[in-house]
């Protein structure tokens, strides 16, 4: 825990005196062209910016993605993949403000099988949700999301993955829920522009090789074969 | 006060297949042609270029060529006691906007649906007698056959450049192809696509059950290709970004390489994008349309466009909107059975199984979108004998993994935690060692499966919305049934490692999950008036100057993806438009 105290205050540090480049999730050429980083230890996460959570989301938000990603051999832990600064920049955006969401009322919670009924844009729900998933972890941990034991962490993401958690006076929590899964799973496989799988840290570990997919020849000469690539996004071959 | 325009000769409504298709066949004919997209323009140099559209975020996850909810969306409830609620955002299907329409985006999946389908209801009642069939399933025979659609599925496959394989030539089977389909009068104009690992070992497994596998008929290029009409394409790259994507190699046969390049070429012809047409005008008898009313969604003008003929090409689901909203033909009731539009809004339905082989590696983002083996025995196949399972219609099965794109591809095996470090291990275990069996299924309309105007939710220019009634009956879980059964007897018999086993579908449909952008009926043809919007000919039975094309004009939907069909009864309705409809305008069949 007070690991993770220190890591945010190293993070929000450095962030301070973090490039612009840097801010908008673009790997640096160096870093996007070295080869074989896979299994090499985690270089320090490069400076960035929060543009929409506040200090008690972006708190939230770390332990969240280093609990959901922890480091180990597949990958490196989720802030230093850029999981939060993904999620932060999703809400920040056009999809985060709603743009493809309709948005007039009467709200009704409907069914299931209706889909998505609150009426909060993404960016609104994470608001919302953070907010109230804290209140119940000070209820029933006595201390924030951030500040809570893994074991803690464990149970309370848990129970709001299969909506057993009631959120007080917040969205349901398999609602919330369902939106922080696919965020984080978006910040761990989307191409490294939009400031997540940096050095295509998730690519890696599943052996995407990314953008450049000219495979008329190699889906013969690699049957059954590993084809073996760096992976490329989208910047690398700009 | 809307401005109101020249008169035009034809105006259609939608640019995509259907659209794409009748502009350049009516100007061909010398008919001067206007075309309303509410969309953009899209072409494959300006908006399909590598490295952008390799973006799986935005175009796959954001749904970047796709309907933008935001505008416009319809209501959804399961039956007709719920509330119906909107969709406030794409989930279940994924339909398209801008020009090439989901003719941009589509896998290529191209199929001739034949006469068990186009006579389904003679079929049935001859087969099992008329009992067979459920009371509220409000099936009905198409009134056009195979053998009058034959050229034109021929039409549409030789324009798309489909890769595939005949299994019946002119009545001889052939070996490897699909051995239940109708009597073509020739071969595919390309060969099968490079199968892959997961196609070749399901075709193993099943040719040793005794079922007849065959490579899907898809509209990849197997080879670079140049169609009847002069466009070129490109070879298929295998490169996993299909389905929601552009194609940057012009291998996807689409609309956007083929028949509106020539029509924009064409003095006759001319395009409006941003143009959100909103109602069809009828003259004082509503017999006649005199034109369309759209607004301009750039500037927010409102335009009056006088046209002599008025051809609906939009999407399915916004055809029978636009239907409903000018008064074109009577409503459906559901409670009566009275009435037409709206009527037999049918989905697809499907099973699938996930396989894990610890020793084989798939490769799983070196793909096509049509790539794959699959069999027939359980739709096409007329021997299948349904009376067993109770059920009619049926479903195809496949294998062959057409994209390994990370957000929404990571196979784990069951019992796989949703994160941490076992979910790591799990993902990066297995990511390049699973393959899928999947199904598509039919579904046979129903009495209360309906489409008509919502009464509280509008949409940006105050109209309501479109409110579907939706849900799988017993009919589509019998299939379900029997699919999942096969499928795991197909994937037991591959001897995975692991397996996620099939199982068939009980839970009402939902929006939430994608399952397939093969929405179907609702301004259904047919032989009367009484039981169909519009004829044959796809002309309304009401206001004879409106055609409607596309999949809206399905009685039922098949097993089969709905293109082959679509493109060919867009070709056939453009003969008799370009032909005795423009010599002697008035109704095609007498009523």
């Amino acid at each position: 825990m007070e690991d993770q105290v220190s890591d945010r205050r190293r993070f929000l540090k450095s962030a301070i005196a973090g490039s612009a480049a840097a801010a908008v999730g673009i790997p640096n050429k160096s870093e996007a062209q070295a080869p074989g980083a896979g299994t090499a230890p985690a270089k320090p996460p490069p400076a960035a910016g929060y543009a929409y959570l506040n200090p008690e989301e972006q708190a939230f938000v770390e332990a969240l993605v280093d609990h959901m990603i922890p480091a180990d051999s597949n990958s490196p832990k989720g802030t230093d993949v850029g999981i939060n600064i993904y999620i932060d920049r999703a809400c920040a955006g056009s999809w985060g403000k709603g743009d493809r969401l309709y948005q007039s009322g009467p709200w009704k919670l409907g069914a299931p099988s209706q889909g998505y009924q609150l009426p909060l844009t993404p960016a609104e729900l994470y608001r919302a949700g953070i907010a109230a998933t804290n209140r119940y972890s000070v209820k029933t941990y006595g201390k924030s999301f951030d500040r809570i034991t893994p074991e803690q962490r464990e149970q309370l993401l848990t129970g709001l993955a299969d909506g057993k958690i009631a959120l007080e006076n917040g969205p349901p929590a398999a609602v919330f829920f369902g939106v922080v899964y696919q965020t984080v799973m978006e910040g761990m496989f989307a191409d490294p522009i939009y400031g997540g799988n940096r050095d295509k840290a998730g690519w890696r570990m599943v052996g995407f090789p990314g953008v450049i997919a000219t495979h008329q020849r190699n889906i013969v000469t690699y049957k059954n074969k590993r084809y073996p690539v760096e992976p490329l996004g989208i910047a690398d071959v700009s | 006060m809307a401005k109101k325009l020249k008169e035009v000769e034809v105006v259609l409504v939608g640019l995509g297949w259907t659209g794409g298709i009748l502009a350049k066949e009516l100007t061909e004919a010398g008919m001067q042609v206007l075309a309303l997209e509410r969309g953009a323009m899209r072409t494959p140099e300006t908006d399909f270029s590598v490295p952008q559209i390799r973006d799986e975020l935005r175009y796959s996850a954001r749904h970047d060529l796709m309907q933008n909810t935001n505008r416009d969306t319809l209501t959804v409830r399961n039956n007709p006691q719920q509330e119906a609620l909107p969709m406030r955002q794409l989930g279940s299907f994924l339909p398209g906007n801008g020009v090439g329409g989901a003719g941009s985006h589509w896998n290529g999946h191209t199929w001739r649906w034949d006469d068990i389908d186009l006579k389904v209801r003679s079929f049935y009642e001859e087969r099992y007698g008329k009992k067979y069939i459920p009371e509220d399933m409000t099936i009905q025979d198409w009134g056009i056959s195979y053998a009058e659609l034959e050229p034109y599925y021929d039409r549409f496959e030789y324009t798309a450049g489909i890769s595939g394989k005949a299994g019946n030539l002119k009545g001889r089977k052939v070996t490897g192809g699909n051995p239940f389909e109708g009597a073509r009068a020739r071969d595919y104009p390309l060969p099968p696509l490079e199968p892959s690992l997961a196609g070749e070992m399901f075709q193993q497994t099943a040719q040793s059950l005794g079922y007849s596998p065959f490579p899907r008929p898809t509209a990849n290029a197997s080879r670079a290709y140049t169609n009847p009409d002069g466009s070129k394409f490109g070879a298929c790259q295998y490169c996993g970004f299909c389905e929601r994507f552009g194609c940057e190699s012009n291998a996807k046969g689409s609309p956007n390489i083929t028949v509106i390049p020539i029509a924009m070429r064409s003095p006759n012809f001319e395009l409006r994008t941003h143009s959100w047409v909103t109602k069809v005008l009828l003259d004082s008898t509503g017999k006649r349309a005199t034109g369309v009313a759209y607004t301009n969604i750039e500037t927010g003008e409102e335009f009056e466009q006088p046209a002599n003929i008025v051809i609906l090409c939009a999407y399915q689901l916004n055809n029978v909107h636009l239907m409903l909203l000018s008064g074109i033909g009577k409503p459906y009731d559901a409670v009566s059975g009275k009435g037409v539009v709206g009527k037999n809004y049918c989905y697809q339905t499907g099973a699938s199984a996930v396989l894990f082989f610890e020793d084989k590696i798939f490769n799983p983002f070196m793909a096509t979108g049509g790539i794959g083996l699959l069999i027939d025995d359980f739709h096409a196949n007329r021997d299948f004998d349904r009376g067993p399972f109770g059920f009619l219609g049926g479903s195809t099965i496949g294998a062959g993994l057409y994209h390994g794109r990370p957000i929404s591809f990571r196979p784990t095996p069951p019992g796989t935690p949703r994160w941490g470090k076992g979910w790591k291990e799990a993902t990066a275990k297995w990511y390049l060692h699973a393959m899928t069996i999947g199904s598509s299924g039919s579904v046979m309309a129903n009495r209360v499966n309906t489409l008509d105007l919502d009464p509280t939710y509008r949409n940006p220019f105050g109209q309501p919305l479109m409110r579907m009634t939706f849900d799988y009956k017993a009919n589509e879980h019998k299939i379900s049934n029997m699919t999942a059964d096969v499928i795991n007897k197909i994937g037991k018999a591959m001897n995975p490692t692991l397996m996620t086993p099939a199982v068939a579908r009980t839970t009402p449909w939902s929006v939430v999950p994608y399952q397939s952008t093969h929405n179907t009926g609702g301004a259904i043809m047919g032989t009367t008036p009484a039981s169909s919007a519009i004829n044959k000919y796809l002309q309304s039975w009401d206001v004879h100057n409106v055609f409607v094309m596309g999949a809206s004009a399905f009685p039922h939907n098949s097993a089969y993806n709905p293109t082959g069909p679509v493109g060919a009864l867009a070709y056939w309705a453009v003969d008799a438009i370009k032909g005795p409809y423009r010599k002697n305008p008035g109704p095609l069949v007498s009523a």
